[in-house]
C-alpha cells in the first residue's frame, strides 16, 4: 500500500557523503555554542526560586559565554570553513549533525548580539515594568533564544522543526508578557505559528517520503535531479508558505502588528530583530541550500510569487506604519515592511540580492531592536505610547534620542548608515535583472519610510510639549538610566558603524555566506 | 470510476483521510470564533500531520525494526522506526503547545470573561 521510504535511496549515502562530509572541519564549537543557554536555562529558575534578583546575572554571564562562543564560531568558519559537530557521534545522515557554515555563523552572531543588549536593558526595565514577571521574562527570554539558535546551527530538517517550535513557545509566553492586552495577541499569534510550523513539518514529510534523509546536504544531493517530482515541488510550496506566515510575509502578516504592539518593550525588542529573521534564514536554507535553486526558484514562479508578495509587504507595510498613531504599532508596521525587503532579496535569488537580504537581517536587528528599546525607554519614563506625546522629547531625554534618530536615518536609508547599503545592494540586484518595477517601489518605500519616520523626528526635536505632566509615579529625571541608554547608543553607534564598515563586512562573511556557486561580481 | 480514482479510494484512503483533517483543522483554525474550537482545530491539523507520517511508514507484513535471523537482511521486512520516532517528538511539541495555549487562554478568560474572538478584538480595539 506504501512506499517503502528510503529503501532504495539509502544505496546514495555512501557514495556522495564520502566526498560531502571530508571538505568540512570536526569542531566542538557548534555545541559550544549552545551549552551556555541550555545551561543557563537550568540554572535562571533554580537560583531565580531562591532569590529573584539572581535571575538577571545569570541570564547575562550565560548570554555572554553565547556571544563569546558565538563569535569565535565566527572566526573559525571564517579561518578554516563550515564546522560540524555530530550529536552523540552518530555519524550524518544517520545521525543528527550540528553544521555552521558561514550563513549560521553570522546568524547565530546577530541573535549573540542583539540578546546581550536587550538583556542588559531588560534588567532594569522588567524590574520597573513587572518585578514578579523577571524570572519568568528571563527563563522564556533564554528559551526562545536556544530555540532560535538551535535553528541556526542545525544541519537536520526535523531538528529544525523541533527548534522551531522550542523558540516559538519561548516566543510566546514572552509576547504574552506585557500589556492587558498581550496574551489575547500572543494566542492569535500561537495559531498562526503553530499553522506555519505544521505546514513546514508537512512539507518535511513529503521530503522524507522521497529522499528518506532528514540530513540538509543530503537531502540536497538527493532531490537535486528530481525537480520533476510532484512531492519535491509540494514540500517546496507547502514550506515557502509555513515559513511565509513566521516570517509574516505579506498577506500572511496580520498576525505581527497586535503581536508586537501589547507585548512589552523588552520581550519587542528581542523578538522583532530576530525572530522573523530567523524563519528568513530557514527560508534561504531551504530555498538556496536544500532546493536546486536554478530549477525551483527560476525554473518555477515561487521566486516572482515570493518577490511580489514582498513587494506588496514593503508598500502596504509603509503606509500602514504612517497610519498609525502608537509608535509601537508604527514600528510593528514598518517591520512588516522591512522584512518584506529580505523576501524581495529572497524571491530575485541573485547573487546580489541575496547579499542586500543577508545584509538586511543584520541591519534591520540593529535598528529595530534599537528602536523598540526607545519606545520602551520614554514609555517608562514619561509614560508617553502615542507618538503625538513625543513632542518635545528629545531635549529630555538626548542620548536615548540619539540613538533612535540613528536608527531611524539607518531604516530611512540615509548614505552612511547601514540602513543604505542592504537596499543599495536589492537595487543593484534589481537593475542587473532589468526588474525597473521593483527599482521603483523600494526607491518609493523608502521616501514613505522617511515620511513616517520624519514625522516623529520633528516632534521630538522641533515640538514643544503641549503640557507638562504631573504624574508622581515618573521618575525625577527624564534620561533613561545608563543600563537602558546604553544598548540603545551602541546600537545607534552601531548602525553607523556597520554602515561605514560595510565593504569588510560585505567582502569577509556575507560573500562567503552566499550558496557555493554563487558570486557577487566585483567582489 | 477509472484506475486513478479506484487506487485512491481503496489503497490509500488514509491519504484521503489525511487531507479531510488537514482541511478540517484548517477550517476551524481560521473560521471558528470560539478560541478553544481554534485551538482544537490546531490539535487536529497537528494530528492529522502525524497520521500523514506514520501512514507512510506503514509497510504491509513487515515486522518491528528489530534484526533477527528468521526475517534476514532484508529491508522490507521490517518498519522504518523514523517517522514513528520523529512523530513522538511531535506529539511532545504539540502537547507542549497546546500547554501553552490553554494557560493563555485561562489568562484571556480571566481579563476579558470572554473567549470569543470577535468580542475580544473589538476590546483590543477601543482605547482604555
Amino acid at each position: 500500500m506504501t512506499v517503502p521510504a528510503g529503501s532504495e535511496t539509502l544505496a546514495h549515502h555512501g557514495e556522495h557523503m564520502a566526498s560531502a562530509f571530508d571538505a568540512t572541519a570536526q569542531s566542538q564549537l557548534p555545541m559550544l555554542v549552545l551549552i551556555p543557554l541550555l545551561v543557563g536555562l537550568a540554572l535562571v529558575p533554580a537560583l531565580g526560586l531562591l532569590r529573584r534578583r539572581l535571575a538577571y546575572p545569570t541570564t547575562l554571564i550565560s548570554l555572554l559565554a553565547f556571544l563569546y562562543y558565538s563569535l569565535r564560531t565566527l572566526f573559525a568558519v571564517m579561518a578554516h570553513g563550515e564546522l560540524e559537530y555530530s550529536l552523540a557521534a552518530w555519524k550524518p545522515p544517520i545521525g543528527i549533525e550540528l553544521s555552521v557554515d558561514m550563513l549560521s555563523a553570522f546568524m547565530v552572531s546577530v541573535i549573540a548580539v542583539i540578546a546581550v543588549l536587550v538583556a542588559i536593558y531588560a534588567s532594569v526595565a522588567v524590574r520597573r515594568e513587572d518585578p514578579e514577571k523577571e524570572v519568568p521574562y528571563f527563563a522564556t527570554m533564554l528559551v526562545m533564544l536556544l530555540g532560535l539558535t538551535g535553528m541556526v546551527l542545525t544541519g537536520d530538517l526535523f531538528n529544525l522543526y523541533v527548534f522551531f517550535e522550542v523558540s516559538a513557545l519561548g516566543g510566546y509566553a514572552l509576547m504574552a508578557i506585557g500589556h492587558k492586552k498581550a496574551p489575547v495577541a500572543a494566542f492569535r499569534y500561537l495559531i498562526m505559528g503553530t499553522l506555519g510550523a505544521s505546514l513546514y513539518l508537512m512539507g518535511v514529510g513529503y521530503l522524507y517520503v522521497v529522499t528518506g534523509s532528514l540530513n540538509m546536504d543530503d537531502v540536497a544531493a538527493i532531490i537535486m535531479h528530481q525537480s520533476s517530482n510532484p512531492a519535491v515541488q509540494v514540500s517546496l510550496i507547502l514550506m515557502v508558505i509555513g515559513l511565509g506566515l513566521k516570517m509574516a510575509l505579506f498577506p500572511m502578516h496580520l498576525w505581527l502588528p497586535d503581536a508586537y504592539t501589547y507585548a512589552s518593550s523588552t520581550s519587542t525588542a528581542i523578538i522583532a530583530p530576530i525572530m522573523t529573521k530567523v524563519s528568513a534564514y530557514v527560508l534561504i536554507r531551504m530555498l538556496f541550500f536544500v532546493y536546486d535553486t536554478e530549477t525551483f526558484l527560476r525554473g518555477t514562479p515561487v521566486g516572482a510569487v515570493i518577490m511580489w508578495l514582498a513587494m506588496g509587504g514593503v508598500i502596504v507595510g509603509s503606509i500602514m506604519a504612517i497610519a498609525q498613531k502608537d509608535a509601537k504599532r508604527m514600528l510593528a508596521y514598518s517591520s512588516v515592511a522591512q522584512v518584506a525587503y529580505i523576501g524581495v532579496g529572497i524571491g530575485l535569488g541573485t547573487p546580489l540580492a541575496l547579499v542586500g537580504a543577508m545584509l538586511h537581517i543584520l541591519n534591520h536587528a540593529i535598528m529595530k531592536s534599537c528602536l523598540f528599546l526607545v519606545t520602551g525607554s520614554v514609555a517608562l519614563q514619561t509614560g508617553a505610547t502615542q507618538i503625538k506625546d513625543y513632542a518635545g522629547l528629545g531635549r529630555k531625554m538626548p542620548w536615548t534620542f540619539l540613538g533612535f534618530t540613528l536608527a531611524a536615518l539607518g531604516m530611512v536609508g540615509i548614505p552612511p548608515t547601514n540602513g543604505f547599503f542592504s537596499k543599495w545592494y536589492l537595487v543593484l540586484g534589481g537593475i542587473r535583472e532589468g526588474e525597473w518595477v521593483l527599482v521603483v517601489l523600494i526607491l518609493a518605500s523608502s521616501l514613505l519610510t522617511a515620511v513616517y519616520f520624519f514625522r516623529v523626528i520633528e516632534r521630538i526635536y522641533a515640538k514643544v510639549p503641549e503640557q507638562a505632566t504631573n504624574d508622581a509615579s515618573l521618575p525625577k529625571t527624564a534620561e533613561a538610566p545608563l543600563r537602558m541608554a546604553l544598548p540603545v547608543l551602541i546600537l545607534g553607534a552601531g548602525v553607523l558603524v556597520l554602515g561605514l564598515f560595510n565593504a569588510w563586512l560585505v567582502s569577509a562573511v556575507i560573500a562567503r555566506a552566499l550558496p557555493a556557486g554563487m558570486h557577487v561580481p566585483g567582489l | 470510476m477509472s484506475e486513478a480514482l479506484s487506487g485512491l479510494l481503496f489503497d490509500r484512503w488514509p491519504y484521503l483521510l489525511t487531507v479531510v483533517l488537514l482541511l478540517i483543522g484548517l477550517y476551524g483554525m481560521l473560521m471558528k470564533r470560539n478560541l478553544v474550537k481554534k485551538l482544537i482545530g490546531m490539535n487536529i491539523f497537528q494530528g492529522a500531520i502525524i497520521l500523514f507520517f506514520i501512514v507512510h511508514a506503514y509497510k504491509h507484513g513487515a515486522s518491528v525494526p528489530v534484526h533477527s535471523a528468521v526475517l534476514g537482511d532484508a529491508p522490507e521486512a521490517y518498519m522504518n522506526p523514523i517517522p514513528h520516532g520523529l512523530m513522538l517528538t511531535a506529539i511532545v511539541v504539540s502537547v507542549a503547545t497546546t500547554g501553552v495555549a490553554l494557560a493563555l487562554l485561562t489568562v484571556i478568560y480571566r481579563r476579558f470573561g470572554s473567549i470569543d474572538e470577535g468580542e475580544l478584538l473589538r476590546r483590543l480595539r477601543d482605547r482604555e
